[in-house]
């Protein structure tokens, strides 16, 4: 799929371990994305997926090694200090209010960028207002067209079916204007039709101009992720593996190795 | 409460020299950027364009054309949703003298083939990636298209194919011609005559290979004229475009009238959000087949099937209140002050906001036509006090030709016909008719054409009869009439539509015709059943199962029995089946304006027919569907055949 010209590198992931008590989640695991990159990370369950996702996003601060985004060590930075710097991500389990609606999560997703204390907020006039006018802008113009929720716009969250809650969940990640957006298992639980949107959207998200966000995504459809990846890493019980094109991993030996005994690495819905 | 009709004359003279460009010219300068001609909701928003916008973007869309090679004569086939950019289009053909082809949105490859090539059109105009693919998988099959147009750029980046050029690219050429030739586009208008094709119509066909008719600019404006003189609009309505514009009932509001009168024509933000649009515009007019009829009436049925006990019953006594002065106009009966202040009473408790829900708080005509339209649900809308009337055309009379005056409504005529107008009964029972909107003929098909046309005649394929007080009555299609065992004539959409007031039953097929008794193939709604079903706690996985389990049968006897209430009982349905699946118009089981397609039902489903008539209670099927992605799915499953019991 790697049709597009990669930039630089974006964030760098340099030789962490994290451990819980003795076990280790990661030892050692190191990599770049780069800039405009739709970056792969696949492995069994239990490699330490979601845990490196955790450690970018900054829910986990590795016991070693160093993250970087844009050159800048961001290790120590709390989540929504990362969040600021462009940071954003979706959750496999789905984090949403499902009291609200489509709109008000999305908009919330937006709130980490509304600078108006309590009292300018309070008196809606020039810079509030302002704000206020972008914002909605941003949202309604952008990313309920993008996703396609038109539809859906003033509906409770709760009441909606799973797959479009997993689209919902995508456009309050993607409401932060992210650089760099993380996808925990965006595809998990959906059907065919459903996949094959959200495959369409990641690709949308990634390459529209007026996006270009930079993607990290776990993921176990393989059919997917060899699909739309332009590289993809392989962790296997804590250890990075490999890092490569899909054709490159799909010919490894070793990530044969790691998979052997699952059938799903080359399994795909379709 | 349905408000008098405002008297408005249209500001144009039609002659030999008028034409659909022009008058949209004369009104933009008319009304410049005064006046609201489109509103169009977008990313939430409803973003107006006046009529000056209208006309410049009209004006360089046109010019682009024209650089890309259009000339007079050339067709422009187009296919997308309801938005301004397909008006302009359209208009923009017009003006350059070329003549608009529209295709339904959800055609499938070979149709779009067939029609591309059959109308030999040069340019496909195509909304978006959808299309552009359609486009792309046929251009091989089509040897005059020279250039496929794209609008929507979303999902297009990675397209290259030199075939494609964007809206906006011919817009540009459109502007740089403008300037090096001003005045160009002005003298093109000018060139064009009443008489010229505008519109290369395809008529959907429930029998054969589509038809393209050809309407002239003079059809067009005498349509909208004749239309306006009995219901007039005025240039304060508003009007909401939402059925495909390859519909003619669409092209006689949007084009024939909305443009000489000049109301303001809102666009729907997506397909899925039509209703709700509808509601926030609150149009004065509206035009559409009976399914949207019959699906409001779905909608505020299943709401009250859900809603508390002292809501139905406010409910139910307003209705009862609405039926009876309903009845007592449509008897032409005075309505005595007391049943007056009553029906005051339930359209403020419940009507008032009723049509608010549905959009219709504003409505002074609603019009439905292309189908049947059952009794039950045309008293719902009188009783609700929405002024609804039956019309009845055909795109060959360039939209419609017969047509129900306020407050001379008969349910089970379509009414009288509309000014400039002669209809008549053949000897044979065949519905003729006479007017300045009579085609001009088939494209390409002298033979269609000679069986239709004869001296000025329209003949239309339907039987029908003129009633005393002058209203048509208009039979099915000929071979739709079924002759019952007793050899009474009998109407099989008559009962199709009584069965489809209930909310539970999608679409219904009755077979009886030369047949010992009458039978019903349905077809259940899947959300309202499936609702019902999760109440009742009954498991299901799919429609094909919820379909067979025996207490949605019993439910689906119910309303049979309903329905065959008061008729005579040989009228009556005796057996009925429910289908593993709904009429899909994919599956040509449908017109693309979704009527049902008796004769290819008969055939595709032959086994079940024979199995209704035989002394067994199921039958095995063995099929496939195919989907609109071309993916094809074969099913295998055993129908019951349920017989109600005397």
């Amino acid at each position: 799929m790697s049709s597009h010209e990669l930039g630089g590198v974006l964030l760098k992931v340099d030789d962490i371990s994290m451990f819980f008590g003795k076990v280790a989640a990661l030892s050692g695991v190191g990599f770049d994305v780069r800039e405009g990159e739709i970056h792969s990370i696949i492995g069994p369950n239990g490699a330490g997926k979601t845990v490196l996702l955790n450690c970018i996003n900054g829910l986990y601060h590795p016991q070693k090694g160093g993250i970087f985004l844009d050159s800048q060590e961001i290790t120590p930075l709390r989540p929504h200090q990362r969040a600021q710097l462009g940071i954003s991500r979706t959750f496999q389990k789905i984090e949403l209010f499902r009291g609200m609606t489509v709109l008000d999560n999305i908009r919330l997703g937006r709130h980490l960028h509304l600078k108006s204390g309590i009292l300018s907020g309070s008196i809606y006039i020039g810079k509030t207002a302002r704000e206020e006018i972008k914002t909605r802008e941003f949202i309604e113009e952008e990313i309920i067209d993008l996703l396609e929720i038109e539809s859906i716009r003033d509906k409770t969250v709760g009441m909606l079916p799973y797959g479009l809650q997993k689209r919902v969940e995508l456009g309050r990640a993607l409401a932060l204007n992210p650089k760099l957006l993380l996808l925990d298992e965006p595809l998990a639980g959906l059907n065919l039709e459903e996949v094959e949107d959200m495959a369409r959207f990641i690709l949308d998200i990634n390459q529209e101009k007026r996006w270009k966000v930079t993607c990290i995504l776990v993921e176990h459809d393989m059919g997917v992720v060899m699909d739309i990846s332009d590289r993809v890493s392989v962790l296997s019980f804590g250890n990075k593996i490999a890092t490569g094109t899909p054709s490159e991993i799909q010919t490894n030996p070793q990530v044969i190795e790691a998979y052997l005994g699952e059938e799903d690495l080359y399994a795909t819905r379709r | 409460m349905p408000r008098g009709d405002k008297s408005f004359t249209i500001p144009f003279q039609i002659s030999e020299d008028l034409t659909l460009p022009k008058v949209l010219m004369e009104t933009a300068k008319r009304y410049g950027d005064a006046k609201v001609a489109m509103r169009e909701k977008e990313f939430g928003i409803w973003r107006p364009i006046t009529w000056s916008h209208y006309l410049e973007n009209v004006k360089a869309i046109a010019l682009g054309l024209v650089s890309l090679g259009l000339k007079r004569g050339d067709k422009v086939a187009m296919i997308g949703d309801n938005r301004p950019e397909g008006l302009w289009v359209e208009m923009a053909t017009l003006s350059v003298g070329g003549i608009a082809v529209w295709l339904f949105q959800d055609s499938l490859m070979d149709e779009v083939a067939y029609i591309i090539n059959h109308s030999d059109a040069a340019f496909l105009v195509g909304e978006g990636q959808e299309e552009v693919d359609k486009a792309l998988s046929v251009h091989g099959k089509c040897p005059f298209l020279k250039k496929i147009i794209w609008d929507d750029p979303k999902g297009m980046r990675d397209y290259n194919d030199p075939l494609l050029v964007s809206l906006k690219e011919v817009m540009d050429k459109g502007r740089e011609l403008d300037r090096q030739d001003p005045g160009l586009f002005e003298k093109t208008v000018a060139q064009g005559k009443a008489g010229d094709v505008a519109l290369l119509f395809y008529t959907s066909g429930t029998t054969a290979l589509p038809k393209g008719a050809l309407l002239s600019h003079y059809n067009l404006l005498t349509m909208g004229q004749n239309m306006m003189k009995v219901d007039p609009c005025t240039p304060d309505d508003d009007f909401v475009s939402f059925l495909p514009f390859a519909w003619i009932g669409e092209q006689m509001m949007s084009i024939s009238c909305g443009l000489q009168v000049g109301f303001t024509i809102n666009f729907p933000e997506e397909p899925e959000t039509a209703q709700e649009n509808i509601r926030e515009i609150g149009p004065h007019v509206m035009f559409a087949p009976p399914r949207m009829y019959e699906q409001m009436t779905r909608t505020v049925q299943v709401k009250h099937l859900d809603s508390t006990w002292i809501k139905r019953s406010i409910f139910n006594l307003a209705m009862k209140i609405g039926y009876r002065v309903a009845d007592l106009r449509f008897e032409k009966k005075g309505v005595s002050w007391a049943w007056k202040a009553l029906n005051g009473l339930a359209y403020t408790l419940v009507f008032k906001k009723l049509r608010d829900h549905l959009g219709l708080s504003r409505i002074r005509n609603a019009y439905t036509g292309g189908a049947a339209m059952g009794p039950d649900h045309f008293r719902f809308f009188h009783a609700l006090g929405v002024n609804l009337k039956q019309i009845y055309g055909q795109t060959e009379i360039a939209g419609i030709s017969v047509l129900h005056r306020s407050g001379d409504i008969k349910f089970d005529t379509v009414g009288t016909p509309i000014i400039n107008t002669e209809v008549r009964i053949t000897e044979e029972g065949e519905i003729i008719s006479k007017s300045p909107s009579v085609f001009l003929g088939y494209y390409k098909n002298p033979e269609a054409t000679n069986k239709t046309l004869k001296d000025g005649w329209l003949y239309s394929g339907d039987k029908g009869f003129i009633d005393e007080e002058g209203h048509l009555v208009v039979f099915d299609r000929t071979k739709d009439v079924m002759i019952l065992s007793d050899q009474s004539i009998f109407s099989p959409q008559y009962l199709e539509t009584r069965l489809k007031f209930s909310p539970y039953l999608k679409d219904a097929w009755v077979i009886g015709n030369e047949k010992p008794y009458i039978t019903a193939v349905v077809c259940i709604d899947y959300a309202v059943v499936g609702k019902w079903a999760d109440e009742k706690k009954l498991n299901y996985t799919s429609y094909q199962e919820l379909s067979q389990k025996p207490e949605v049968y019993d439910l689906v006897e119910k309303q049979i029995r309903e329905a065959n209430k008061s008729l005579k009982p040989v009228a009556k349905i005796n057996k009925f089946i429910n289908l593993y699946k709904e009429f899909d118009a994919d599956d040509e089981e449908l017109t693309r304006t979704r009527k049902l397609r008796r004769a290819f039902v008969e055939n595709r489903y032959q086994d079940i027919v024979r199995a209704l008539y035989e002394d067994r209670d199921n039958i095995h099927m063995d099929t496939t569907i195919t989907y609109e992605d071309g993916r094809v799915i074969h099913i295998k499953t055993d129908l019951h055949i349920r017989e109600l019991s005397k």
